[in-house]
Order: structure tokens, then C-alpha cells, then sequence
């Protein structure tokens, strides 16, 4: 028989192997999973794991793990200082696209004036966007005592009404022969955000993720800020005891993420995607949950696992196309991931004992 | 005639620990049973077993004569044995009667229900309403409530955990009434206790345990406190030393603090007024919830209260966040330890860093110094005898006496000119207890001002130079604690808080 002992302290040795161990059992099940729907299940996860990094076409799949990748990191690092303190983001989504929209509507409003300034104005433009919508759960939170899961959640789905009306109306492209959408900032030399090597993948969102991650990093290891978010984490009283304001550490936490959701909407909007559509955004704001928690809430280990999203995504689309998996499969498949990794968080507190069970 | 409850060679053990060995006790019908023992001596662990919450490794247990091996507590309550614990697990929102009901197997309808607990309350002395919401009750009444499901159920063995830690000493004497009935009507009555007059007033036999084992049986009646005292610990107890301090000017002072309940069931501060000088040792008594964790928040800057109630050094504080009144030198440490004192997952260094980054000058414009906060950690663990491997231990890896010492070094090592403690040595082995309280005494000595809130009367009657009691969220007027007597304490605590003894 198994048992579950509780560790007198959580072990660090499991905190970092669970991610591994996820990894592995992921790969285990999923390939049973592709072996049922009739495909050679060691051939699948190399499809996924290996052709995007080391196949005959890697040359154009790895800068796309820079672009896939950046938004993820830049979104689950602001969501992690806030998960850290118990307080749930799960809006994202929705301020990514406010941060979009507001980056886009900045660049658009001195169209077709080429000026340096103009980059720089929809950064902070489109950071500013994402965290105005992130303080609207903040806000209702510290004065009203509401949920900021279900609020931020609905705010996405208002976020995405509000995108299709930009598309169809205010941001519309008048030249654009009637489509949906707005103009391609990739034509538009001052507010395109450009690769910085060419063919490298590398744009100014994957940039500012590095900047995050190093930034997030020195925030939770050496600052007051990042203490308190640690502690109200662990224990909100000891954290009022020990001089935390709960309300500050609410609206820092929201704002942060909402800031970051955002400029990761106006890095896309400004350089891969380039216009403001109906379907604008596709999902990096909920992915990133995933992410951050697959990281632990830990900087470093947020960038691998963007990483590692971001290679599944790929992987994913390369299995879906060659091998002709279906969509859904591969959602199973990154779904798969996150259960593993919240089922095997229970070997970072607890050890397990085989053997006999208590003697009566 | 054989013994109603026999336990021979009952063992249990826990990883790393030995919680009971080879425990043996025989408890007749109509017998009030002590079971004496420190914090962590197996008391609980025992019994424990005898209500089917944990199964022994080895031993037998024998009821009438009968080998009795509870599965679960539902075996054991139908077997006779009831069990009131020292933590209620009472609803506050649902009436007296609905909480009898929702631990009764099959319970009867309401109404009937109703009229069994007028009935057996009445019968034993324990007048209760049955119609009441349990969130209005006095801890003494929900202790009734408790008792009285006990009592539906007809037990021949009642377990009692503690039963007095959350009472005055006036309703002490109602609840001693009633067991005295109980036992006269031949329910054996099992005492858990470590307060030794208690067990000698109500108690006609006693088990002593020590680190899990038998140490001795006594008859409590012939045996002075102190002869029990040392079974219990082992050696003979050193009581703190209390040097008469000069008394300075006054550091803390409360003018007409109010605060109102922070919750429905909560208890509000009402009009506290009272100052305390330096080299003083303010004991401050009463029975839990009656205002102590309000108070000390209060003191604390967790709740920010009105401007104009509490004055340091003539300062006033009131408006003031807690790192702010930490700077100024009020320093404050709660009860709970585990969650509030101390974030429980966190290293000693982390717990160091919480309380002491203002006044340890362990960080400078936001950025920590854990190199500081290290060695902060690292002299508590010295100054105070710690016992753990190190700073890097997670707060809740510590016992409960370590940790607590740990907190209370903390803040004591900061050097502050007023201190307020909630419950400094609840749950710590006596040693760790006078240890912490010589502290106390040692920092008054030093000149600072001491609050210790607490409902050990015994430790405040130990340490206080003067003393109040909270009752209802008041606070009585201030008295020298030299001579007075217990009497005066209990009515200072709110008497019987409006509980009566019913004429039996």
C-alpha cells in the first residue's frame, strides 16, 4: 500500500524535479494517447519535442519559438508575482488585447507620420492599456471586496467585443476594401516592431521578457515588494504582522500583470500579427497560466517553460500537419501537462511510504 | 468488580517519535481520573485511541471486562464513551439544539430534541437554552453545549481535554459541580489537565505521563502540587526571578479605545483605557475571546484605529502602520504562532526578516539584506536556545515551545521599549515556559514596558506587577496583582458571565 507522509519541510530536490517528471509522464501518456488514435507514439513526440529544434526545418521553426515564446513569459511573469500572493489574474487574455488595442490606436492616430517617438509612445500606450483593464478587477477588489478571478474573467470577454468593434469601426482600415481589421503596421515603418537580427525571431517583446524575468527575479529574491508578495503567499496574517497594506499589494500585483499582458498585446500587434483583427488574439493570455505554473511561479523556470510551450505549440502544429493529428489531441496533450505537474506538486510536501499500512 | 476501562501495555508511535509506550491505566465506574502530563507527554495521543480516532500499535484495551478496539469514534460512542474537546467544533451560525442534532447518529426530531437537552441540562446543572445561536454563547455555555451532546448519548466514560483553559474560575466551580453529579451517578470521568490545584480539588486518582510513558500513579488529594509538579517534569522547576523595578514614566497609554467587531460573531473593543510605565509588567487575564486578539492588533497597527486613542511616549500612534510603531519601539507578538508570529513554510531567516527589517536595519531603501537577516536569525537561535539544525529550517519544521521561543526572541532582541505578548507559553513545555517568562521579567527589568495577555492566571499571577482583566471586550480597572485573590480575578474576568448554577 502507498502512503502520503507530510515533509517537515518542502523539498527543493522535488521542486525542481516535478517539472521534469510532468515532462516525462506527459510524453509517456500522450504517446499512449497518439498510439490509440493510430499513430507510432515515439514518432509523434519526436515530431513535437525534436523536428522543431534539430529537423531538417528547424532554420524557420526556431525564431518561431522566440515569437511564441515571448508573450508567453512576459504574460505568466506578471501573473506569477500576483499568484505568488494568492492573487489570481486569470484576465490576462483580456489586457493583452486592451494592450493591443491601445498600442495600435496610438501608432494609427499620427498615421502616416514617421517620427522616432512613435515606437516608444505605443509602449506606453499599450502597457498603460493593459493595466487600466487589470485595475478595473483591482480597483472592485480593494473597495468592494469582489472576486478578482470571476471579475478579470468576464473582462476578457468584454475585451473581446471590444476588439471586434475596433476591427469594424474606429481602427478600421479605410483602405482595406471593406475587411475587418485594421491597417498592417508592418507597413508602417515607425510603429513596426521589427525583428532585431533578421531571421533570428528576435523582436523587442522577446526583449522585454528577458528584461521581466531579470527585473521579476531581483523583485522576489532582494526587495521589501517581493518579500511581501511572498509572505501574504504563504500566510496574508503573518504578512499584515509583519506590515503588509493586503489593498497595495492587490493593486501592485493586478497592475503588474495587467502592464505586462499588455505590452506583450502591443508587441504582437506591432510585429507578428501587425493589425488589430477579429481574431486577434489566440490565447497566449490563458496558455500563460499554464506556463506560469508549469514554471512554479519561479522566474527562471517561467522562461523554460514558455520555452517549452511555446516548442508544443510548434510541435504541434508541425504533428498536425504532417501526421495529421487532430487539433484536439494536441489541446490534450499541453492539457495533460499542467495535470501532471499539479499532481505531482504533492511530492514537493509530502514523501511516499510503500509498504504495510499502522498495525491495528 | 472489574475495572469499567482497562488499558495494558498501549503503545503508539509516530515517525520519529514515540507518542505512547507501553501506557497502562485501569479506571473504575464513578471515578474522576487525572491524566497529568506537559505539552507533548502523550495525553491526547491516549486518548485518542480510547475514542477510536487512532489505532494503537501494540496493547490491549479492555471495556467491562471486554476486549474494546474501536474502529472509528462512532464505535467508541456507542461502546459509552464520550468525548468533549478542548477546541469546540461548534457552528456559530446554527442554534444550540441543531448542533446537538449534527453530531447525533440518528437525531430526533427538534422539538423532542429540544425537551432532551432542557431536560439533561437541568438535570446536571447546566441551564442552556436550546433555541440560542451558538455564536452568542460565552465559551463556557458552548463547553455546555458540548458536554450536553456528550450527555444525550448516556456515556460511561467521559474524556475531558482541558476543559478549563477557556473558563473563569467561577464557572470552573459550576462545571466541577456538574462532574462531582456526573460521578456520583457513576460515569467515569477521564481528566486531561496540567493545572495540578484543579486536578487536586476534583480528582480521585492520577496518571502522570512523561514523554510517553507512565511516570506515576498518585491520589491527587495526598499529593502537594509540587510533588506532582516534579513527576511531571522530571526535576524540580526553577521559578522565574522577579526583581522589583524601578517603575519610570508612563511609555504606552490607551485613552477610550474602541474598535468595532470585525466580523458578526466578533468580539468589539469597548472604551479601553489604561497606561503602562516603564519597568512595569501589565498582566492582562481573561477567558479566550473576549477581546485578547483584537486588542493586540490593535496594539499591533494591523487594524488602524481612531486617531487620538493610543499614545507612545505621548506620541500619538493610533493612525500608524506597524513597521512605523516598530521604528517608534512598540513591538507586539500574537498568539498564533504558526500563520501569524510566523509564516510556516518560510525559513527562520525569512521569519527574522518579517518583524525585524526596520529596527534590525536589515533593509535599506527596499532592497533586503539576508546576510543580516541571517545572523539576526542566528542570534535568536543562540540567545534564546532554539533547538533546530539552523536558520534555514522552515518555521513549522520547530515545536511549538522552539518556535514560540523564537518569536518572542525576536522581538525581545530588537530591543523594545514597550512589548505586548498574547498568550507567551501557550502549548510550551514548562521549561520553555519560565524560560520565556524570565525574558519577560529580564526586559521589564531593562526598563521597558510589558503587556502579557494571557489565560494562564497562574503565569500572570507569576510575572504581573499589576493586573486587568478583558471580559466582553472591557477592561476592568488596573490592580496590583500582589494579594489578589481568586476570587477577585474571576469576578475582574466577568464572574460567571451571566451563566448561573442551576440548584440541583
Amino acid at each position: 500500500m502507498i502512503r502520503l507522509d507530510k515533509r517537515p519541510q518542502p523539498s527543493r530536490a522535488m521542486a525542481l524535479a516535478t517539472p521534469l517528471l510532468a515532462v516525462l509522464a506527459t510524453m509517456v501518456f500522450g504517446g499512449l494517447l497518439f498510439a490509440v488514435l493510430g499513430e507510432d507514439p515515439v514518432q509523434s513526440i519526436l515530431t513535437i519535442f525534436w523536428q522543431p529544434l534539430f529537423g531538417e526545418f528547424a532554420f524557420y521553426y526556431r525564431p518561431q519559438l522566440l515569437v511564441k515564446g515571448a508573450p508567453l513569459v512576459l504574460i505568466a511573469m506578471g501573473l506569477a508575482l500576483g499568484f505568488r500572493a494568492g492573487i489570481w489574474n486569470i484576465g490576462a487574455e483580456g489586457q493583452y488585447i486592451m494592450g493591443a488595442i491601445f498600442g495600435a490606436a496610438a501608432a494609427l492616430a499620427f498615421y502616416p507620420l514617421e517620427a522616432w517617438w512613435i515606437f516608444p509612445l505605443m509602449v506606453i500606450c499599450g502597457g498603460l492599456g493593459g493595466l487600466l483593464w487589470a485595475m478595473i478587477p483591482g480597483l472592485l477588489k480593494v473597495k468592494f471586496g469582489t472576486n478578482e478571478i470571476l471579475v478579470s474573467l468576464m473582462l476578457v470577454y468584454v475585451a473581446e467585443q471590444f476588439l471586434s468593434s475596433m476591427s469594424l469601426g474606429l481602427l478600421k482600415n479605410p483602405e482595406g476594401f471593406g475587411f475587418p481589421g485594421s491597417r498592417n503596421l508592418q507597413q508602417y515603418a515607425s510603429a513596426h516592431n521589427a525583428e532585431i537580427i533578421t531571421g533570428s525571431g528576435m523582436h523587442w517583446g522577446v526583449v522585454a521578457a528577458m528584461i521581466a524575468v531579470i527585473f521579476a527575479y531581483v523583485l522576489l529574491t532582494r526587495h521589501r515588494l517581493g518579500f511581501a508578495i511572498r509572505v501574504t503567499g504563504e500566510a496574508p496574517r503573518a504578512a499584515k504582522f509583519g506590515g503588509v497594506n493586503p489593498a497595495r499589494l492587490i493593486l501592485f500585483c493586478l497592475g503588474t500583470s495587467g502592464l505586462l499582458a499588455g505590452l506583450a498585446g502591443m508587441f504582437e500587434v506591432a510585429g507578428p500579427a501587425g493589425q488589430i483583427t477579429l481574431d486577434f488574439n489566440v490565447g497566449y493570455g490563458f496558455t500563460a497560466i499554464i506556463v506560469a505554473f508549469l514554471g512554479r511561479l519561479h522566474p527562471v523556470g517561467i522562461l523554460l517553460a514558455g520555452g517549452l510551450m511555446a516548442l508544443t505549440y510548434i510541435g504541434g502544429d508541425i504533428a498536425q500537419s504532417q501526421l495529421g493529428l487532430p487539433a484536439a489531441a494536441i489541446q490534450v496533450f499541453q492539457g495533460m501537462l499542467l495535470f501532471f505537474l499539479l499532481a505531482l506538486d504533492v511530492l514537493t510536501n509530502y514523501r511516499l511510504r510503500f509498504g504495510a499500512a499502522e498495525v491495528a | 468488580m472489574t475495572a469499567l476501562l482497562d488499558l495494558s501495555g498501549v503503545t503508539k508511535a509516530y515517525p520519529g517519535v514515540v507518542a505512547n509506550d507501553s501506557v497502562s491505566l485501569t479506571i473504575q465506574s464513578g471515578e474522576v481520573h487525572a491524566l497529568l502530563g506537559e505539552n507533548g507527554a502523550g495525553k491526547s495521543t491516549l486518548v485518542k485511541m480510547i475514542y477510536g480516532l487512532v489505532k494503537p500499535d501494540a496493547g490491549q484495551m479492555s471495556l467491562n471486562g471486554a476486549s474494546f478496539a474501536p474502529a472509528d469514534p462512532r464505535a467508541a460512542r456507542a461502546a459509552g464513551i464520550g468525548m468533549v474537546f478542548q477546541h469546540f467544533s461548534l457552528f456559530d451560525a446554527l442554534t444550540v439544539a441543531e448542533n446537538i442534532a449534527l453530531g447525533m447518529e440518528n437525531a430526533p426530531p427538534m422539538r423532542q430534541l429540544a425537551a432532551q437537552i432542557k431536560a439533561v441540562s437541568e438535570t446536571y446543572g447546566l441551564p442552556l437554552a436550546p433555541h440560542r445561536l451558538v455564536g452568542d454563547l460565552s465559551a463556557g455555555e458552548r463547553q455546555r453545549v458540548e458536554i450536553i451532546r456528550c450527555l444525550l448519548q448516556e456515556p460511561k466514560l467521559l474524556i475531558m481535554d482541558e476543559p478549563t483553559s477557556v473558563l473563569t474560575p467561577q464557572e470552573v466551580e459550576i462545571l466541577f459541580k456538574t462532574l462531582r453529579k456526573l460521578s456520583a451517578e457513576g460515569t467515569a470521568i477521564l481528566y486531561i489537565s496540567h493545572k495540578l490545584e484543579e486536578i487536586r480539588s476534583l480528582c480521585d486518582a492520577a496518571t502522570i505521563l512523561r514523554l510517553g510513558k507512565v511516570v506515576g500513579h498518585c491520589i491527587p488529594r495526598d499529593t502537594s502540587a509540587a510533588e506532582m509538579a516534579e513527576l511531571m517534569v522530571g526535576s524540580a522547576l526553577k521559578p522565574p526571578q522577579k526583581v522589583a523595578a524601578p517603575v519610570g514614566d508612563v511609555l504606552l497609554e490607551l485613552r477610550d479605545l474602541s474598535l468595532p467587531p470585525a466580523s458578526a460573531f466578533g468580539m468589539p473593543l469597548r472604551q479601553i483605557s489604561v497606561s503602562v510605565r516603564a519597568g512595569e509588567v501589565l498582566g492582562i487575564g481573561g477567558v479566550a475571546g473576549n477581546g485578547q486578539d483584537e486588542l493586540l492588533s490593535a496594539l499591533s497597527g494591523e487594524v488602524t484605529v481612531p486617531a487620538g486613542t493610543v499614545f507612545f511616549k505621548g506620541d500619538d500612534l493610533a493612525r500608524s502602520h506597524p513597521n512605523a510603531r516598530r521604528a517608534a519601539g512598540l513591538l507586539t507578538a500574537p498568539e498564533e504562532r504558526l500563520g501569524h508570529a510566523a509564516a510556516p513554510d518560510m525559513s527562520l531567516t525569512e521569519n527574522a526578516m518579517l518583524t525585524g527589517a526596520t529596527r534590525q536595519g536589515l533593509e535599506r531603501n527596499g532592497i533586503l539584506n539576508w546576510k543580516a537577516a541571517r545572523s539576526f536569525a542566528n542570534q535568536i537561535i543562540a540567545d534564546f536556545d532554539v533547538r533546530t539544525p539552523g536558520p534555514g529550517n522552515a518555521a513549522r519544521s520547530l515545536s511549538g515551545g522552539n518556535l514560540q521561543k523564537f518569536v518572542i526572541g525576536r522581538e525581545i532582541l530588537q530591543r523594545p521599549e514597550v512589548l505586548v505578548v498574547n498568550q507567551p507559553t501557550w502549548g510550551v513545555d514548562a521549561s520553555a515556559a519560565a524560560a520565556i517568562r524570565q525574558a519577560l521579567l529580564d526586559l521589564a527589568e531593562g526598563g521597558a514596558a510589558v503587556v502579557v495577555i494571557s489565560q494562564d492566571l497562574d503565569e500572570l499571577m507569576e510575572i504581573s506587577d499589576n493586573f486587568a482583566a478583558l471580559n466582553e471586550g472591557r477592561l476592568s480597572a488596573v490592580r496590583p496583582a500582589a494579594g489578589l485573590t481568586v476570587a477577585e480575578i474571576g469576578q475582574m474576568m466577568g464572574g460567571a458571565h451571566g451563566m448561573e448554577v442551576a440548584h440541583v
